[in-house]
């Protein structure tokens, strides 16, 4: 397997794929702009993730970078290299597409070859080969698509990209149509697999589970735009905008008036409803006026009964608590606090399952820093999911 | 759930009557589909049998059983004349029809354009009027421009209304391709040229045959504007229908058996072996 | 066979949207040879038959001898004298259409949803389906001629049980010619409602039934309402070439309660040479089946037949 793949690397072009360079990007369908003044830059050799709902433009943004849509203005590079104005054959780029679009009249060897036969390369009995050992189908080569488990086809369209050893491989949901526990498997494949052969992947996804364990980088996308961009780890610690804070994972809001600003301790004072709550500087986007107080629902924890915070330690409430659901490592409570809202907190069943019953008054504390603070004025269920709004 | 279903059923105070009902219901669909198609066989296979008649001169009584008229097939003078020109006229206003038609099938379903309506109901339209509307319209266009009727306009005519059929059989193919597929193929750098002959015309073929096969019947077996338009060519069908009022040649139901055995033994063994290969594929 | 998926389709619509993709004028190298060929062989004929059902005969001129003119007078003329074929056309045109749907929702229903998972059973059955096809239509109608002769089985049979009186026949009546019509037409009734029973998914069935629905209830609430792209097709399929045929109304009627309008289109081109009143009929029947039809579809909601 490693031999294979190192051989797939050392031919490949250089230093493993190509950086990709959007600038300022914008793509219209009429009165709709799908992707809006778009700048983005992906180093060569990363794993970068675009992630967002549905509509959000992060998969028109991958189909022009394709070559399958045109921008209505701005510039897409690939390493180096202006290709805006070429079609979609003629780019060093290849696809996974979400449905596969695997060619349904030809066998898997025939369907990974089609890329190298069209671009007239040398030895393509042998790499197409290696291309399928790669992804371990060596031995369903001369099977239809029709007959290979959903899987099995995925892996094929991962192999019928990557054996054209393209400067960048642009994935679409490609795990969209997997069930979890395989959807699982195949995260952890591709990351291996893109670890080994050392390509740039610009993957899509609405699942920030997915986004979080696969790629180095995430950009959040909503309404045609980046909201923020960073590894996930700090994307997630420190959102920036109420969208991502929602969208990535859960975050409890409370709205707040600025008060205080306690420069020399790297704070800021906040009056939630007559409860002063500090922030750290350093993690707020406003420093004044409204501002949204936020913490993830695992820094909150529980205090009962006249329990006491500890030191930089936040306290809100009193309040009750409405619902505890024991999900087997965890055991999550919802607590209404009156005035502010749900809260939802995650309790590690460090000693069992739930130590708190419903109808309980508790009060929230969590640490000062962990902390963040948003602008007030965005809407505060703003990336939060609907139900209505899932395909 | 089913459970539930039968104790809701079984303290409904109709369910008694209701249960035998249902039992005869489920016959009376099979039942009534068997007599259709005994209606439907029967006069087929009246044709059949009397192609064995041994007829004197008319064959519509039966006159005892003979072997002679598939011995000789064109012992009747004209016949095979006319049934080698239905086969002519057949194969090339198919081959005419079907290109012409999949490339308007093609376009309509790949490509958003200004005059699209227009371009359906242009294609509807000829299916939706009477053949002899059609037969008259072609000739009174004939009789203007003084065109000689004969071979040439008989397949002009066949072609016309093939393509339609031709375009909505093939329509209903490309529009259930995925787009993705020539998507991919750009993708994996093919020209839309080679997207094209590579991807996008190998799937269509099931959709080309299918369409191809039903021009070439319509056109096999067409009476009507083939009467309009032919002037003194005589294909099968008006060979037929113009010695009906003198007595058909049994002759004629031996061709028209053979072209039945012939079609059949075709259309039973694409459905057996597809069968047979979609059964092999199952137990892989 | 795959003209039912065709017809089906067509009658429900391109589900699936055109790809996003701005038309680089590739669309008028496909579409034009076929667009030009329906100009040239469909809409100059049509335009050639409106003009000459306004032709008048040249004075003096022989037999079959017309010239240009806007004489209107040719359309009344020719309503007046052929008005009861024009309507009896489209009486037994209907007649069929309704006979056909009652056999043929029953074989496609059979077919679509009984032999469902019988892939080798379905297939033979269709193979039945269209069988008819590959025997001329013309032997096949005079076929019907021999079963419905006096002589002959049916009849025979009819007398025997009395169901028709002695000195009755079904030769050369009106009902010879509508079950002809029925006859020849039916595998253009099964094969659409096939389609589109074949793409009812039985798991709506059971989903019926698990909501308490009786077999009949589920039918007329569930099966029928989805199946009703197939039998929009098929309808129109058999009544559109039924009200123009007169192969079967030459060879099964008579001269005086059967001829259709298709007989006299027939015989006014060819025998009488009387080029505009066959044109102003022809015009007729087309207009008042495309004002059927266009009633037909919007009624039924299926305007994306267009």
């Amino acid at each position: 397997m490693t031999t294979t793949a190192s051989a797939l690397e050392a031919d490949a072009t250089g230093s493993g794929g190509a950086a990709l360079e959007i600038e300022r990007v914008t793509k219209a369908f009429g009165a709709f702009v799908a992707v809006d003044d778009l700048t983005l830059t992906i180093p060569s050799g990363s794993f970068f993730a675009l992630l967002g709902p549905s509509g959000c433009g992060k998969t028109t943004t991958l189909r022009m970078v394709a070559g399958l849509e045109q921008p209505s203005a701005g510039t897409i590079s690939i390493g180096g290299r202006d290709v805006t104005g070429t079609r979609a054959h003629q780019r060093p780029v290849n696809t996974v597409f979400q449905s596969y679009a695997l060619f349904p009249h030809l066998t898997v060897r025939e369907n990974v070859a089609f890329g190298l036969k069209r671009s007239r390369a040398s030895n393509i009995p042998g790499r197409v080969a290696d291309g399928l050992d790669l992804v371990e189908l060596g031995h369903l080569a001369d099977r239809k698509p029709a007959q290979l488990s959903g899987g099995q086809q995925q892996r094929v369209a991962l192999a019928r990209a990557l054996v054209n050893r393209p400067a960048l491989l642009l994935l679409d949901e490609p795990l969209g149509a997997l069930d979890l526990k395989l959807r699982r498997q195949m995260q952890l494949e591709l990351k291996r697999i893109q670890t080994e052969v050392g390509l740039t992947f610009v993957h899509v996804t609405h699942d920030q589970e997915e986004a979080m364990t696969m790629a180095d980088t995430v950009a959040v996308m909503n309404h045609g735009r980046i909201e923020q961009l960073g590894a996930p780890a700090d994307l997630y610690e420190l959102p920036r905008t109420v969208f991502v804070a929602n969208f990535l994972g859960q975050s409890n809001l409370v709205a707040g008036t600025v008060t205080e600003r306690l420069t020399k301790r790297g704070l800021l004072g906040v009056d939630v409803r007559g409860t002063r709550v500090l922030v750290p500087l350093a993690r707020a986007v406003r420093t004044d006026g409204a501002v949204l107080v936020g913490a993830r629902p695992e820094k909150m924890r529980l205090l009962v009964g006249d329990q006491a915070p500890t030191r930089g330690e936040n306290v809100l409430g009193p309040g009750v608590v409405t619902d505890v659901s024991f999900m087997g490592v965890s055991t999550q409570y919802q607590v209404e606090v009156p005035g502010l809202g749900t809260f939802g907190v995650f309790a590690q069943n460090l000693l069992g399952g739930a130590t708190v019953t419903v109808g309980s008054a508790v009060r929230l504390a969590w640490a000062v820093d962990f902390t963040f603070g948003l602008d007030g004025a965005q809407a505060r269920d703003e990336g939060t999911v609907d139900l209505d709004d899932e395909p | 759930m089913t459970a539930v279903l039968d104790r809701v059923e079984a303290t409904s105070t109709t369910t008694p009557a209701r249960r035998p009902r249902r039992r005869l219901g489920d016959l009376i669909v099979p039942v009534f589909a068997a007599l259709a198609f005994v209606y439907l066989m029967v006069p087929v296979a009246y044709t059949v049998m009397f192609s064995f008649n041994d007829a004197g001169k008319t064959n519509l009584v039966w006159q005892g059983f003979t072997l002679e008229n598939w011995q000789n097939p064109c012992a009747a003078p004209q016949v095979c004349e006319a049934f080698a020109n239905s086969l002519q006229v057949g194969v090339i206003s198919t081959l005419i029809a079907t290109a012409l038609g999949t490339l308007v099938a093609i376009a309509l379903v790949r490509f958003r354009f200004r005059g699209r309506a227009l371009t359906n109901l242009l294609i509807f339209l000829p299916m939706s009027t009477p053949e002899v509307v059609l037969g008259a319209a072609l000739l009174a266009q004939f009789l203007t421009l003084r065109v000689p009727l004969g071979f040439g306009t008989v397949v002009a005519a066949h072609v016309l209304f093939c393509i339609s059929f031709v375009v909505v059989t093939v329509k209903a193919r490309v529009s259930s391709l995925d787009p993705a597929l020539e998507e991919a193929a750009a993708d994996l750098y093919a020209s839309p040229w080679q997207a094209f002959w590579r991807v996008t015309f190998p799937l269509l073929i099931p959709g080309i045959a299918a369409a191809a096969l039903l021009a070439f019947s319509l056109s096999f077996d067409d009476f009507i504007v083939t009467n309009f338009t032919s002037g003194s060519y005589t294909t099968f069908p008006k060979f037929v229908y113009v010695s009906a009022t003198r007595g058909i040649p049994p002759q004629a139901n031996v061709i028209s058996s053979f072209m039945f055995v012939l079609a059949l033994a075709i259309v039973v063994l694409v459905q057996v072996l597809g069968y047979a290969r979609s059964k092999r594929l199952r137990a892989r | 066979m795959s003209i039912t998926a065709a017809l089906g389709e067509s009658v429900s619509g391109d589900s699936a949207p055109p790809p996003r993709r701005t038309a680089q004028r590739a669309h008028l190298v496909l579409l034009g040879p076929g667009l030009i060929y329906l100009v040239l062989f469909f809409v100059v004929p049509v335009a050639a038959l409106l003009a000459t059902s306004l032709y008048v005969p040249v004075p003096g001129g022989d037999v079959g001898e017309y010239q240009p003119a806007l004489h209107w007078q040719n359309y009344t003329d020719a309503i007046a004298q052929f008005w009861p074929a024009i309507l009896r056309s489209f009486w037994f045109a209907f007649l069929a259409t309704v006979a056909a749907l009652v056999i043929g929702y029953p074989m496609a229903y059979a077919i679509a949803v009984r032999a469902r998972g019988r892939k080798l059973l379905q297939g033979l059955l269709l193979v039945l389906v269209v069988a008819p096809f590959f025997t001329s239509f013309i032997l096949r109608t005079i076929a019907w001629k021999q079963i419905l002769a006096d002589d002959a089985l049916v009849v025979t049979l009819l007398h025997w049980l009395h169901l028709l009186p002695a000195d009755e026949r079904l030769t050369a009546t009106p009902f010879a010619v509508v079950s002809g019509l029925t006859y020849n037409f039916l595998p253009f009734m099964v094969l659409p409602i096939f389609a589109a029973l074949e793409r009812l998914d039985s798991r709506l069935l059971e989903a019926g039934a698990d909501l308490y629905a009786s077999p009949t209830t589920t039918f007329r609430t569930v099966t029928w309402p989805l199946s009703m792209p197939g039998v929009v097709a098929g309808t129109l399929l058999v009544f559109i070439p039924a009200a123009g045929d007169y192969v079967n109304a030459s060879l099964l009627g008579n001269n005086t309660n059967t001829a259709m309008i298709g007989q006299v289109i027939d015989a006014r081109f060819f025998k009488v040479l009387d080029y505009p009143t066959a044109a102003s009929l022809s015009v007729v029947l087309m207009v008042a089946i495309l004002l059927l039809v266009g009633a037909y579809i919007r009624r039924s909601g299926t305007e994306d037949l267009l």
